[in-house]
């Protein structure tokens, strides 16, 4: 008995032993070649945090950008607006970015904190799309009815009340999703649906747009909001209506542009002053054509290229519409 | 020399070799060792001081009301109209969740703990040992990402909940995170039990379940009751996984497949958002007092109930 234990006691420390020389060896391999890349490009990283909403085109420059500028080392994170601003205000990062403008008093702790006035740029638009799921038979809505649905003091907390049945559900109390209170989208929705009243509580607040998007694709009787670059399969992209009776728009690229659809809002970046060296040469880059056919391969509507975009747009605009079509 | 009294002739001859360097570095590593057991109360006054004074100037303003603070369920901690700071919602969530998760792993842990030491063969009980051990070492995050993605779909197809992150989801992860707790140091406090008490049960004539529920459970109650409130502690303080599994939905559930939100995740969300001094950025410090409070109070009942346990 005692030599059984003894030896699956043994062979338990051999796994043991091997498991930490291999892990041993990889960790030291790799800091290796931790060490050797950042020798060579010995460049501060340009550090980028904030909105949710932009992190999947904040990546996408920084990719995009290290093949322009191999020297370049741009580090993005998200977390929300209200996460980029923070460390802004402290001075943590070098670009903050947010899906919605920075208030005064952000603006006011800033200077306070590090002493530069905050910067901003704008560089995309965003229509701010409404989401059901794709079994869910309504295609339009007014703000107003959104205002009900969301709002403290709204009404409506089942799908009847709208005059929507969803076939196969027998519950069909509204499943609200929304984000938590650190996202720019949760502060525009707050601002130009609910015009600055609160939430409902009760609703469910995700972490990220994605995590939106994947609750209303598969729960029937949701119903979430994100930018409409989130667009799947599995969702439906209503048509909103600023009033009740108003022709209800479509989110698309021509319409944000346009800001013929209600819910259009801009992209920014701010930095802490007037940009140097090479934050500067980035966002110049971001405002470049090549940074902006990157927002736009996102599903997002760039700056200041209103007419020249419209070839490329159509087809942002058809890939950002699939859902569209089991609207009808 | 002569004169050197028997008992001092007897360390000398029992000691050879020891010089004055050595007893020193003895004293010093005496001292270091009484430091480092005085560092818990000095780290846990410390970490309660820096919470708290973080909280503090909040509790002196005027829009700072204690009754709505803990009894109130509207948290609006970044209302553009009517900011309000209520956690009762979140408290509750906390406490629900918890509830639901040691209703569930308490039977199993204390259930697998006492197969373990009573029951299973050596080798059985070696691989079991291990493999719950390796069940403690999953990462929270690992444990949220299966509730966010494995279970809920798995509470959806079976209870026909709209949503599978709920109070059930976060309850059911918590429970397979502290069952490892409670096996582990249930198992040790049973085995604490000496053989001499088994043996006499056996010897009266008293079946192995008759021995377990008379004997052993009474002997190693002390032990059970820390393993238990361990895994409570575990539980409370849970971040990562509760906010991936429960929903995050500031609310009072009417069932275990409403969404919740505890005060950890709450924390956890909220405080890269905040400002640094800002009211909203003291009162989720306050929040943490408020959690701190309550394991607090979990650890004084328990151990009230223990010295309880001891008189009788």
């Amino acid at each position: 008995m005692n030599l059984t234990s003894g030896t699956s006691r043994s062979l338990y420390a051999l796994t043991a032993t091997l498991t930490l020389a291999v892990a041993l060896i990889t960790g030291c391999g790799g800091g290796e070649q931790a060490t050797s890349t950042t020798a060579a490009a010995e460049v501060t990283p340009i550090q980028v945090k904030g909105s949710d909403t932009m992190v999947n085109v904040a990546q996408a420059w920084a990719e995009e950008y290290k093949k322009v500028e191999p020297s370049a080392d741009v580090e993005v994170s998200g977390g929300g607006s209200g996460v980029g601003i923070a460390a802004l205000e402290k001075g943590t990062i070098d670009i903050a970015n947010a899906s919605r403008e920075m208030k005064p008093e952000e603006i006011e702790l800033t200077k306070k904190n590090t002493g530069k006035e905050p910067k901003e740029f704008t560089v995309g638009f965003d229509g701010l799309a409404v989401f059901v799921n794709k079994d869910n038979p309504l295609s339009e809505i007014s703000i107003g009815d959104l205002a009900t649905i969301y709002s403290e003091s709204g009404t409506v907390t089942k799908w009847s009340q709208l005059g929507v049945q969803i076939p196969g559900v027998k519950d069909d109390t509204i499943v609200r999703v929304s984000r938590q209170s650190s996202s720019g989208t949760y502060e525009f929705f707050r601002e130009h649906v609910l015009d600055k009243h609160d939430f409902k509580l009760g609703s469910r607040d995700m972490n990220g747009s994605k995590e939106v998007v994947e609750l209303v694709g598969t729960t029937k009787t949701a119903i979430g909001y994100s930018g409409m670059g989130y667009a799947t399969g599995e969702v439906k992209m209503l048509r909103i209506a600023s009033k009740k009776g108003e022709p209800a728009v479509e989110p698309t690229v021509e319409n944000t542009l346009s800001k013929a659809y209600p819910l259009a809002r801009s992209l920014h970046l701010y930095t802490l002053g007037e940009p140097e060296g090479a934050v500067k040469a980035y966002i110049d880059w971001i405002l470049s054509s090549a940074g902006q056919k990157v927002l736009q391969d996102n599903g997002y509507v760039p700056v200041g290229t209103a007419p020249a975009a419209t070839s490329a747009g159509e087809a942002t605009t058809a890939a950002a519409t699939t859902p569209a079509p089991a609207t009808n | 020399m002569t004169a050197i009294p028997a008992s001092g002739e007897r360390v000398r001859t029992r000691l050879p070799g020891r010089r004055p360097l050595t007893i020193l570095g003895e004293r010093a590593l005496e001292i270091l060792i009484r430091l480092s057991g005085f560092s818990a109360i000095f780290f846990v006054l410390a970490i309660f001081f820096f919470v708290f004074r973080e909280a503090a100037p909040v509790l002196f303003t005027s829009e700072f009301d204690p009754k709505e603070f803990l009894f109130s369920t509207q948290w609006y901690p970044t209302s553009e109209r009517n900011v309000r700071y209520g956690t009762w919602a979140l408290t509750f969530g906390s406490v629900a969740v918890t509830a639901l998760a040691m209703v569930i792993a308490v039977p199993f842990g204390l259930g697998a703990a006492i197969y373990i030491s009573e029951f299973s063969g050596k080798k059985q009980k070696e691989i079991l040992k291990i493999v719950i051990e390796l069940l403690a070492a999953i990462p929270s995050v690992v444990w949220g990402f299966i509730g966010l993605t494995v279970m809920s779909k798995l509470i959806v197809t079976l209870t026909g909940a709209p949503v599978g992150v709920n109070l059930l989801n976060g309850g059911i992860i918590l429970a397979l995170m502290s069952i490892p707790i409670i096996v582990s140091i249930g198992e040790d406090a049973l085995k604490a039990v000496p053989d001499s008490y088994r043996e006499a049960a056996e010897a009266l004539g008293a079946t192995k379940l008759q021995m377990i529920r008379r004997v052993l459970l009474p002997a190693a109650r002390n032990g059970l009751l820390a393993a238990v409130l361990l895994g409570v502690g575990r539980a409370v303080g849970e971040t990562m996984a509760v906010l991936m599994a429960t929903g995050h939905a500031v609310q009072i559930p009417h069932g275990p497949l409403d969404s919740v939100r505890t005060l950890t995740a709450n924390i956890a969300a909220e405080l890269g958002e905040a400002a640094a001094g800002s009211p909203h950025y003291r009162v989720l410090f306050l929040t943490g007092v408020l959690l701190f409070c309550i394991t607090f109070a979990v650890n004084l009942t328990a151990d009230m109930a223990i010295r309880g346990l001891r008189r009788k």
